[in-house]
């Protein structure tokens, strides 16, 4: 829009360092007022980073920032907000008991002569501000019973009634049926025609180009590029997301396929997923791609036993299979590598020998005493085979690096001897070296007989290693690619809901 | 979790969820309407059966045996709205009651400044559990518990087996509770000032917000800058004072204190909170309901004695009250939570 | 001092041993009677109803739940017993039979908390007034005697010819099952882990909330086996039996050095609290200081327990670090 207008948020050179990964390497970015920028992005590519850093929960390493030329530190969320930096997560944190209202104003409500709330001008106030936002929206109701949607426009009316000159919004519709997708849309164009400059953090590309004045894409935490939006193409943007990767990734060796070992018919779980159909041979790898919420993970969740499917059946090995629980699961060789590591794969205060040998401690207890020589033989062996590094299989979990943490979670599944794994993010925040390393075992395995499901949201990772690709979008399968067919592009344009090339 | 919804909500699924929300609502403020009717429904089953209970000499001696226990109930809501709890009330105003009571038994204070010392120390004790828990950062639950104990034995120090009975205690004390107020017992007069004072502070002062927010999202309140552990502090703080205030008028109305008085109170006051729509998870409830609680706990004691049932059930069903009102509640927000997933929404 | 030294010295037992030894020297200084054989055999009957319900609380606390109830099931059981012996219900029938009611008291806590999804908290709260009430409801005001005399010998005697009382004797095989369960075998190791991260487990194919509910069912079992051990020794079924236990029961967990927030704990650990809070209030009773009064003592213990781990954690994480070895592993 306007070329020459000075920007009133800009950030030069920004770098954020966590651990081993640089989530965000010399960032520069520019907002305008009556503007949407658009920022672009894989999973992991550093967005979510950098909205924490405007949101001032992360402080950059290197790098500065600028508001209205001023310079900018924050030291804490509140000072973003008292700077007029509006920030909406994709899960508003609100108070569920307080109505919409107090919500708000929370922390500077009206006060009445007698120092007590003044309920009027609270609510008039709080009308007020959805009258401009042309919203219907009760103000004295509690927030507990609001969709994700009216508690985003919950939190946009804070940020209006805080007069906030950059409002970012991070992934704002993933959660939002389309209708309420629409209605977002027209609030936006509002908040940029009164000024507003806006950051619209989002990886689903359609709606980039529906809303957006400008984009700007990341990749591995670099800044790749920023564009008018009537200069590129989606099919630019997405070239630019997924680049060309120079790290060597481990392709997966040649193995003879098997017969089918597991089978999902017509798999559906409410408000998640539905009518999701797939086959795993032995040997095979098939790879699960997706957008984050395209219903991946809670598949997986379903075929583990976790969670219960809806419709649709669950086979394997040609037979139907009825899976109520994790142990169910177990019992038929289905075996899954959680996304959440910590939360999930591993009791982290736990020894390596105490996490591999969860799962089956039953087993390896003769009248009931754990035979700990046992154990540890079997926890060494694995780490043997799988190359863990550690001080020795009496190490506590929580001391181990990403990569040697998912590769005993791999051995505690492994320990269980299954036939059918299935793999969620294995290599997420896990260094290249070891990335390969994981890669490596992965291909082993179905080099003997594994049948495996990789849930990736690194399209190198899931072109190297899979036989076959099922692409989910929105809770359904989009498009399913056989090695020779599959590309970065076309996965990348089946994933974000455009038709399979 | 995210994740989109995949069916684009049809015209009567909205019009549904308009529904729903307005349903919420109501379910909220209809707490107070449910329990009044289960009043009505318990005061017309009894009178019924015996009409000596439908009397106003009755509905006067329930409303003061209510009194004292709708006080603690008081401050016991401003602390469960903070997603804490405080077993040492009973304590509290055991200790409390014995002291006041032999302040004036010894003549050592005239009858304001034994009830001042009487409410200071309420005052002390609430502060002492507020140190612990905001402090020390101990769980309500352990820190109260130890406290539950640590006041009765301090009781049962300071009383070393002696009793103060009403003949030791002077007039003007004894006068509280036995004074009315144009015809209406100073007691109930008493406790319904301090219940519409905490009503109205809770609902209409920025403190008593923020303590709602606290209990309805500790880690939000804590980002928007609310100083949480400082106003938890205070929480204990009112309600050792309601505790005390509760514990000055004890020997006033029952006339005699031993350092067994009001042993086991805590249980009925929290099932009184719970019965009232207090949410034990914190954030929501009111102190209006949580006196309705006890009014409707009160009632059917009084209806037990009335009907010469045993008065062995009252504490089980203090306890059975306790576990179906928790589990009500969390079965309604389950339920609706359930709606709100199928329509698409959450 | 050598590593070894180092290591033993930080154990939290090791404190308990202490504190122990300090309490036993502090009780002799105030009576000789004190190191006597009697008062060894009266001190520790006095504890054993405490002791038999500490053990299935402290699986349930490491397992990130609690159990308030027990008083109060400990004190239906008694009344039940006194109740169906009133009936001229021979004991061999009632025994059972009140053992499997605090095994139903335990099924109820557990369904409420695994499967109403319910704050053990509260629950237990809840049902800490239910099994009292009901208590009274069975037996009211009434105390039975009467019993059998091998039945409050076996209460309040000694195994012939020592001074072990005979609930020693049940304690100490329940101790040893105990710390067998939890050191030595996979269920031990299951628990554990639910403490410490109830997810993973649940990703690993436990199933936590059986685990949980059976945790449950055995405190209440045990719990209302506490309550026949108290008719016995007391000669006396009566409602109230046992009020007040709660304390002393959930302080000697905790005390032992049982996580409030699970995952970490030692059976030995609480049998050494155990002993520790009986001699202290050997010790005060001893000095004359009536078992009500006691409560402030053992309350402060039980506040300190919880408290000081962690204030000493935040005091130390304030300071700058000095630390010249690697952090030795205290669990």
């Amino acid at each position: 829009m306007n070329q020459a207008a000075a920007p009133i948020l800009e950030l030069t050179g920004v770098s954020k360092r966590f651990g081993a990964v640089q989530a965000l390497q010399n960032v520069d970015l520019q907002l305008v007022a009556h503007e949407v920028h658009a920022l672009v992005g894989e999973n992991g590519a550093g967005k979510s980073t950098l909205v924490k850093i405007l949101a001032g929960i992360h402080q950059p390493d290197a790098g500065q920032m600028k508001l209205n030329g001023q310079e900018l530190v924050l030291s804490g969320p509140a000072a973003a907000r008292h700077l007029g930096i509006a920030v909406i997560h994709q899960h508003p944190n609100l108070f569920p008991d307080l109505t919409v209202a107090e919500n708000v104003f929370v922390g500077r409500l009206p006060r009445n002569p007698l120092r007590g709330v003044d309920w009027g001008e609270l609510n008039r106030a709080a009308e007020r501000l959805f009258a401009d936002l042309g919203v219907k929206q009760s103000v004295s109701v509690p927030v507990r019973g609001l969709s994700v949607a009216d508690q985003q426009l919950v939190e946009i009316a804070k940020a209006l009634s805080l007069d906030a000159r950059v409002l970012v919004m991070d992934e704002p519709t993933a959660s939002l049926s389309s209708r309420e997708v629409e209605r977002l849309f027209t609030i936006i164009r509002q908040l940029r025609a009164r000024g507003v400059a806006i950051l619209f953090v989002d990886h689903r590309i359609e709606e980039v180009f529906e809303i957006a004045d400008r984009v700007s894409v990341l990749r591995d935490g670099r800044h790749v590029i920023t564009v008018p939006i009537a200069e590129v193409t989606p099919a630019d943007a997405i070239r630019h997301m997924v680049g060309r990767r120079l790290e060597t990734l481990f392709p997966k060796e040649a193995a003879t396929l098997g017969e089918v070992a597991l089978e999902a018919r017509g798999l559906a779980r409410k408000g998640l997923f539905s009518d999701v159909s797939f086959q795993v041979r032995r040997g095979e790898i098939v790879g699960l791609a997706g957008l984050i919420g395209a219903g991946r993970t809670e598949v997986a969740r379903v075929l583990f036993g976790i969670d219960h499917a809806d419709a649709g059946e669950v086979l394997v090995a040609g037979m139907h299979a009825d899976i109520r629980s994790p142990k169910d699961a177990m019992r038929l060789g289905i075996v899954y590598v959680p996304e959440d590591r910590h939360q999930q794969g591993l009791v982290l205060d736990f020894s390596i020998a105490a996490n591999v040998s969860l799962p089956i401690v039953q087993r390896l207890s003769r009248l009931l005493v754990l035979d700990r020589a046992q154990e540890e033989g079997l926890a060494s062996d694995y780490s043997k085979q799988l190359q863990v590094r550690a001080t020795g299989v009496d190490q506590a979990a929580s001391g181990l690096s990403g990569g040697n943490q998912q590769k005993v979670v791999i051995a505690k599944w492994l320990a269980t001897k299954p036939t059918i794994l299935l793999l969620d993010e294995p290599t997420q925040g896990v260094d290249i070296g070891a990335k390969a390393e994981v890669h490596r075992i992965i291909s082993q395995l179905a080099a003997q007989g594994m049948a495996i499901v990789l849930i990736s949201s690194e399209l190198p990772e899931v072109l190297g290693m899979a036989d076959r690709i099922v692409v989910l979008h929105e809770g359904r399968v989009a498009a399913e690619f056989g090695r020779d067919e599959a590309s970065q592009e076309r996965i990348m344009a089946a994933a974000t809901g455009h038709a399979p090339a | 979790m995210s994740v989109r919804a995949i069916d684009s909500p049809t015209s009567s699924a909205l019009a549904g969820r308009i529904g729903l929300e307005r349903t919420l609502t109501l379910v909220a403020r209809l707490r107070e309407v449910g329990i009044l009717l289960v009043l009505l429904v318990v005061v017309a089953i009894v009178s019924i059966q015996a009409p000596l209970f439908f009397s106003v000499s009755n509905f006067e001696q329930i409303l003061l045996n209510v009194s004292l226990i709708a006080v603690v109930a008081v401050g016991q809501t401003t602390v469960v709205l903070t997603r804490n709890v405080d077993l040492s009330v009973g304590s509290v105003v055991g200790l409390v009651a014995f002291v006041t009571g032999d302040l004036l038994k010894e003549h050592t204070l005239d009858v304001p400044g034994a009830i001042a010392v009487g409410c200071l120390l309420g005052v002390g004790l609430g502060a002492f559990n507020g140190l612990i828990i905001a402090v020390a950062r101990v769980p309500a639950i352990v820190a109260t518990l130890g406290t539950l104990y640590v006041y009765r034995g301090l009781d049962f120090l300071v009383a070393g087996g002696k009793q103060v009975s009403a003949i030791d205690l002077p007039r003007g004390y004894l006068g509280i509770a036995s004074s009315s107020v144009l015809g209406v017992p100073t007691l109930i007069v008493a406790a319904a000032l301090i219940a519409l004072v905490a009503a109205y502070l809770l609902r209409n002062s920025g403190v008593g917000r923020e303590l709602y927010a606290i209990g309805s999202n500790p880690a939000a309140a804590e980002v928007i800058g609310i100083p949480t552990q400082r106003l938890i502090f205070g929480a204990f703080v009112v309600c050792g004072l309601c505790a005390g205030i509760a514990g000055v008028l004890w020997g006033s109305r029952f006339g005699s204190v031993n350092a067994l008085a009001a042993s086991g109170l805590e249980l009925q006051v929290i099932a009184a909170v719970v019965v009232g729509g207090v949410n034990i998870f914190g954030g929501s409830g009111t102190v209006v309901g949580a006196v309705l609680g006890a009014i409707l706990l009160a009632t059917i004691e009084n209806a037990l004695r009335i009907l010469h049932l045993s008065e062995f059930w009252l504490l089980a069903i203090d306890g059975a009250v306790i576990l179906l009102a928790v589990a009500t509640d969390a079965a309604i927000r389950g339920y609706f939570q359930r709606i709100l997933m199928r329509t698409g929404r959450r | 001092m050598r590593p070894w030294a180092i290591a033993l010295l930080r154990r939290w037992e090791s404190l308990l041993v202490l504190a122990f030894v300090a309490f036993v020297v502090l009780g002799s200084s105030l009576s000789p009677y004190f190191v006597s054989g009697s008062n060894f055999s009266d001190l520790t009957s006095n504890l054993m109803e405490k002791a038999i319900m500490a053990l299935p609380l402290a699986l349930i606390i490491i397992a990130g739940e609690i159990d308030l109830s027990v008083e109060s099931m400990l004190g239906l059981s008694s009344a039940l017993l006194g109740f169906t012996y009133a009936l001229g219900w021979p004991l061999w029938l009632d025994v059972p039979l009140v053992l499997a009611v605090g095994g139903a008291g335990g099924l109820l806590n557990g369904l409420l908390v695994t499967r109403a999804g319910l704050p053990s908290l509260v629950v237990t709260l809840g049902t800490l007034a239910l099994y009292r009430g009901l208590a009274s409801v069975v037996l009211g005001p009434r105390s039975i005697s009467g019993w059998p005399e091998w039945f409050t010998n076996f209460g309040f005697g000694d195994i012939p010819g020592t001074l072990i009382p005979w609930p020693l004797l049940v304690f100490a095989a329940l101790a040893v099952a105990f710390v067998f369960v939890l050191h030595r075998t996979w269920i031990g190791r299951q628990i554990y882990a639910i403490g410490k991260n109830k997810e993973a487990a649940r990703y690993a194919g436990i199933n936590v909330a059986r685990v949980k509910t059976y945790l449950f069912v055995l405190s209440g079992v045990l719990s209302a086996l506490a309550g026949v051990i108290l008719t016995a020794r007391f000669s006396s079924a009566r409602a109230d039996n046992g009020q007040g236990f709660v304390l002393d029961t959930v302080t000697s967990v905790l005390l032992g050095g049982v996580n409030i927030f699970g995952g970490e704990g030692t059976i030995v650990g609480v049998v050494l609290a155990i002993f520790v809070i009986g001699v202290l209030r050997n010790g005060l009773t001893l000095a004359d200081v009536s078992p009500d009064t006691q409560s402030v003592a053992v309350g402060a213990l039980l506040i300190l327990s919880v408290a000081g781990p962690t204030l000493v954690r935040r005091i130390s994480a304030a300071r700058p670090r000095r630390q010249l070895t690697n952090p030795v592993s205290n669990s």
